[in-house]
């Protein structure tokens, strides 16, 4: 079982991502990631060399090129050598284990980044390869078409309709305008997106996330030392993540029992605790922010992507490491005392993450000081 | 992929291809295997469901799963999406729409293509469809063609027990896997191979450590900032480790046997690697000197060979292996 | 580094490995899936500590590149297979030192008492495809110079010989050692009954300094691990190998100054664990090291690397036949990755291997009263490094 009784206090202390663009076609992945890692680092004043422990996540099979992680390493400055691990994974998972660390004593200071460059391949061909290699793989059922029949389940199950889907698309790239690191931003009003031909049905353009390249950054520190590198920290009141069963076949694609576990499990329904401000939600598609607020039971007084989320910017494998870096950023400048962010991993919601973040004095018996 | 003006980055194709080879294990053994004998065969699971296709593991307790099932050859669609732009490799060349099905007898559906030519308003959640089964099977969920539509009412089929045995049974299958990138090697590297095509290398200095990147990769590994500052490095340089190949590599067109090495270039602060001819290859040794020699339109120096200067002494490289 | 505020060793939780399991190592299972694969250490694992799918909060899962068997993050694929559904699942990915890596991790989750019994697993099926393609993905741009990983090495091995004047040898001592170590290890890839000094000395030379005998086979293979902490243990039917100390360390690819014979993220490595588990002398207080031994001179490299012998005198300590399995240190009981290479399993091999010895439960190739050992991994250019400390004492404090 899971306790988060006495653990240690760890915090999101600064956080860093790219413009994100449809091409860096011009950068390498070190080319691109190195300003990220960079600016988080001097937004704490820490050198390479001060941090207890680094890890990535990164994915081979989107640049096509086996330990592409290796380079990228280069970007960090590893020498002396430095205590470091990578997972095939978005960098939310990255972050988890760099918070365990933490909890573990370990480390004081932790170093997490991600970076993608969807652009070199085919993204949705490429996410074929995830599927299983004997009933699945085979058939080459691109990400989007995948996408394409979770939403058809929640039209079906009377769980949303496409009106309430453009409007989570518009929303979500109106947001986007106020932040500068978005692909797209702005977007015409719900009758007009109505008016768009499908991309695959019921999926019109404006419910599938752009494909872009992208790479974060984000620095978690312990206690005092959080303190002492930021006025305002971002405290992880609780991180967890699920997996379910692989096989949509298998699945009820109308929800997300992972998520809802997990998010139980990270506190966010923790009786008296408030609900939250913010939800930075990796909903690639509209249909699934759907699938989302009702398991994580979010209400109209949450704000949902802020940011813009996944539909105006998917560095695949640093978007999960988005949604946190963003939630917490809005807890770093007072915009919210409590935030949820969430991450997922495989087809249809197979896996994910959920990760709570409050100011101090946000939690369920705490006081503002 | 001719050399690229400098003001362009440089990019060319990434082909990753490989026809991997797949062991099914019993269970998928079975299915795979009766799909080539027109055969659908579901799995019990630990709660009494059907799972097809079957796993080989419950999905909910984790148990081995072994009791194979029989069912329908009809089922329902439970949830579709259309789609207009088939992609390579997808089972139908013209628009279809993708499906869940469940088959008469089973509790999980199963995806696959449907053909529906009257298009998407053709298809709903609910319909009824069919296999189609394809002319030519292997064993191999595309043994199934595509599902298409089928006026049968939904039936009560009950999975009948199989023994999940048949003659030659399908125990692998081959999976082709083709996926094209597109690979830029970025600023550094670019700048690096645009002065190659003048035969010069041009290594870069990271501004903080002061040591002089060859070929540059973009960052000071050990400093973690971009380099910039271009140095130019060789053409001499000096043999620091190598070995001798003796084995011939797949789609490598050199000759065996011949000598691998570590080439620090005069300037340089690590070595680059790269092949050395023009000397008997049992008679290469740490520490000789050797200069490039280039072929026509080669990209690199096609290898290295001994200058005839006297070997380096070990302490000037000791540090460059 | 900064100096953690640690919560001493009394803050952590102490793990112990109470589960061990591997399936035979062969160059191809074409008999199971690759569910069925990892299953079968999982499920051996889980009968060793007598335990059920149900008993595991968490599951760590660690391979080599995804290209070897073309699946694009397999582990969403093997989440039924291994009891995940509803669990965290965790994929690890540092290279060779992969398997050390993930067991680590693994730990780490029980250490920050995140989770009480972890199931940790390592695989590779490299049947699937072809290791020398897997490793050599022609990159655009870049002169195609070598294929596979013994051209890689054989340059620095070839500087550990002129460095420390190593005699010629040497290399075809480790090989016959670790062939014959696998004889008594059931579970080992390479069974060579007739394996003799002079056919390691015979074989083709492939990378010059590097013998055909003197090089790791391409396996099918997959190991795992229960890990839980002390109330765990203290249920488990069978003793643990408790974790004295765990460590990773990371150095670039390549770099100026970089010393690619005895990396110093290794040295630095060793000492990080040495100083968890209070080791002052290594050569003395450790009965017993599984180390990452891909080509057969990485043994003396490695053993002056992780302290066991001075600079210029590991050679000198196998040579003398101090690592042979009745000698004073036994490395690579097990026969090691020479005689068995499931890439990614292959550092959690060493790990599990280690805690075996600790355990006393290592069969034929059981060190006689090992009662301290180390688990070692390493990966990429001689750049990523994992070991771990195990022993039959839980750690005090």
């Amino acid at each position: 079982m899971t306790s988060r009784a006495g653990r240690r206090e760890v915090a999101v202390v600064a956080f860093a991502q790219t413009e994100h663009v449809r091409a860096a076609d011009n950068l390498s992945e070190v080319e691109m990631l190195m300003p990220v890692l960079r600016e988080v680092l001097d937004s704490t004043g820490l050198a390479a060399g001060q941090i207890d422990f680094t890890c990535s996540g990164s994915c081979d099979y989107l640049a096509g090129r086996a330990f592409s992680f290796t380079m990228a390493l280069d970007g960090v400055g590893a020498w002396p050598p430095i205590s470091e691990s990578h997972v095939e994974m978005d960098g939310a998972w990255a972050l988890h284990e760099a918070w365990v660390k933490i909890l573990t004593g370990e480390a004081e200071t932790a170093l997490v980044y991600s970076y993608g460059e969807s652009s070199a391949g085919d993204l949705p061909e490429v996410l074929t390869r995830q599927l299983d290699p004997y009933y699945l793989g085979p058939l080459w059922p691109d990400s989007v078409s995948l996408a394409a029949l979770q939403a058809r389940a929640l039209l079906d199950a009377g769980e949303t309709d496409e009106r309430e889907l453009a409007g989570i698309a518009a929303r979500s790239r109106k947001a986007a305008e106020d932040n500068p690191h978005a692909q797209l931003s702005g977007s015409p009003g719900v009758d007009t997106l109505l008016e768009s031909d499908y991309l695959a049905r019921p999926l019109r353009p404006h419910d599938v996330p752009p494909v872009t390249d992208g790479a974060a950054a984000v620095v978690l520190a312990a206690g005092d030392t959080a303190r002492r590198l930021t006025r305002r920290p971002a405290w992880i009141s609780g991180m967890d993540h699920r997996i379910e069963a692989h096989s949509p076949g298998v699945r009820d694609l109308t929800d997300s029992p992972s998520t809802r576990l997990a998010a139980e499990r990270a506190g966010l329904f923790d009786a008296g605790s408030p609900p939250p401000e913010v939800a930075e939600l990796h909903a690639p598609f509209t249909a699934q922010e759907v699938v989302l607020r009702k398991a994580l039971r979010l209400d109209r007084s949450t704000a949902v992507n802020p940011s813009g989320g996944p539909l105006a910017a998917n560095p695949v494998m640093a978007a999960g490491l988005v949604r946190i870096g963003e939630a917490a950023a809005r807890v770093s400048r007072g915009e919210a005392r409590r935030a949820v962010a969430h991450a997922t991993s495989g087809p249809c919601l197979q896996q994910n993450l959920v990760a709570v973040l409050e100011s101090d004095g946000a939690g369920a018996e705490g006081e503002r000081p | 992929m001719n050399a690229a003006p400098s003001h362009k980055v440089l990019s060319a194709p990434l082909v990753v291809e490989f026809p991997f080879t797949r062991s099914l294990g019993p269970v998928q053994s079975a299915f795979l295997t009766g799909l080539r004998e027109r055969t659908v065969l579901g799995v019990k699971a630990s709660d009494g469901r059907t799972l097809v296709p079957p796993t080989e593991y419950d999905p909910v307790t984790a148990e081995e799963l072994r009791d194979l099932v029989e069912v329908g050859r009809t089922g329902t669609v439970t949830t579709w999406s259309w789609n207009d732009r088939p992609r390579r490799g997808q089972p139908l060349r013209h628009p279809f729409a993708w499906v869940l099905v469940r088959l008469d007898g089973a509790d999980t559906a199963l995806l696959h293509a449907l053909d529906a030519p009257e298009g998407p308003q053709a298809v709903n959640t609910g319909m009824r469809v069919r296999i189609r089964w394809a002319e030519h099977r292997s064993g191999a969920i595309t043994d199934i063609a595509c599902f298409e539509p089928d006026d049968s009412v939904p039936s009560t089929h009950r999975a009948q027990p199989h023994p999940g045995e048949f003659a030659d049974p399908v125990t692998g299958i081959v999976a082709e896997a083709r996926l094209d990138y597109t690979y830029t090697p970025g600023r550094a590297q670019t700048r690096y191979l645009d002065a190659l095509t003048t035969r010069r290398t041009l290594g870069e200095r990271c501004p903080r450590c002061h040591k002089v990147y060859v070929p540059p990769r973009g960052a000071c590994p050990t400093c973690g900032v971009p380099t910039g500052e271009q140095v130019e490095v060789g053409p001499r340089g000096t043999v620091t480790t190598f070995c001798v190949v003796n084995i011939k590599a797949k789609g490598l067109d050199i000759e065996v046997p011949y000598v691998y090495a570590h080439i620090a270039l005069d300037g340089a602060g690590l070595a680059l690697h790269g092949r050395i001819a023009g000397i008997p290859y049992d008679q290469v040794r740490m520490g000789l000197r050797v200069e490039p020699v280039w072929t026509e339109g080669g990209r690199y120096p096609d290898h290295y060979r001994p200058t005839g200067e006297p070997d380096a002494d070990y302490e000037t490289y000791k540090e460059l292996l | 580094m900064s100096t953690p505020t640690s919560l001493g060793g009394s803050g952590k939780e102490p793990v112990g490995v109470v589960g061990i399991g591997q399936t035979k190592h062969v160059s191809a299972r074409r008999d199971v899936s690759m569910a069925g694969l990892v299953r079968e250490a999982a499920v051996r694992a889980l009968a060793d500590a007598e335990l059920g799918w149900a008993d595991i909060d968490a599951v760590v899962i660690g391979k080599a590149p995804d290209f070897f068997e073309g699946v694009m993050m397999p582990e969403l694929y093997l989440a039924d297979a291994l009891g995940a559904v509803g669990k965290p699942m965790l994929r690890v990915h540092t290279a060779g030192s992969v398997g050390g890596s993930t067991a680590l991790v693994a730990a780490n989750l029980v250490a920050a008492r995140v989770h009480r019994t972890v199931l940790t697993l390592a695989f590779e099926k490299q049947s699937e495809s072809n290791a020398m393609w897997g490793l050599s993905l022609p990159v655009p741009f870049q002169q195609p110079l070598l294929a596979g990983a013994g051209g890689f090495f054989a340059p620095h091995v070839r500087a550990y010989m002129h460095r420390t004047s190593a005699p010629d040898h040497i290399g075809a001592l480790v090989a016959y050692k670790d062939r014959r170590n696998a004889l008594k290890n059931p579970y080992a890839h390479l069974h060579e009954e007739d394996i003799t000094l002079e056919k390691v000395r015979s074989s083709p030379m492939l990378w010059d300094p590097i013998r055909y005998s003197e090089t790791c086979p391409s396996s099918d293979g997959a190991c795992a691990m229960v890990l839980t902490d002390r109330a765990g243990a203290a249920h488990a039917p069978r003793p643990a190998a408790w974790v004295h100390g765990g460590a990773m360390r990371s150095e670039p690819t390549l770099f100026a100054g970089k010393d690619a014979v005895s990396p110093r993220a290794g040295r630095d490595c060793a000492a990080d664990v040495y100083r968890q588990a209070g080791i002052g002398e290594p050569r003395r207080e450790i009965d017993a090291v599984e180390m990452y031994v891909p080509f057969s001179w990485y043994e003396p490299m490695w053993l002056e690397n992780l302290g066991f012998a001075k600079e210029g005198e590991g050679w000198k300590m196998t040579e003398s036949g101090a690592t042979e399995l009745d000698g004073e240190l036994p490395v690579n009981p097990s026969g090691g990755v020479l005689s068995t290479n499931p890439i990614g399993a292959s550092g959690m091999l060493r790990f599990a291997e280690a805690a075996l010895q600790v355990r006393g439960a290592a069969g034929a190739h059981q060190v006689p009263g090992a009662r301290r050992a180390l688990g070692h991994a390493y990966g990429g250019g001689s750049q990523f490094f994992a070991m771990w400390l195990v022993a039959d004492e839980p750690p005090t404090g």
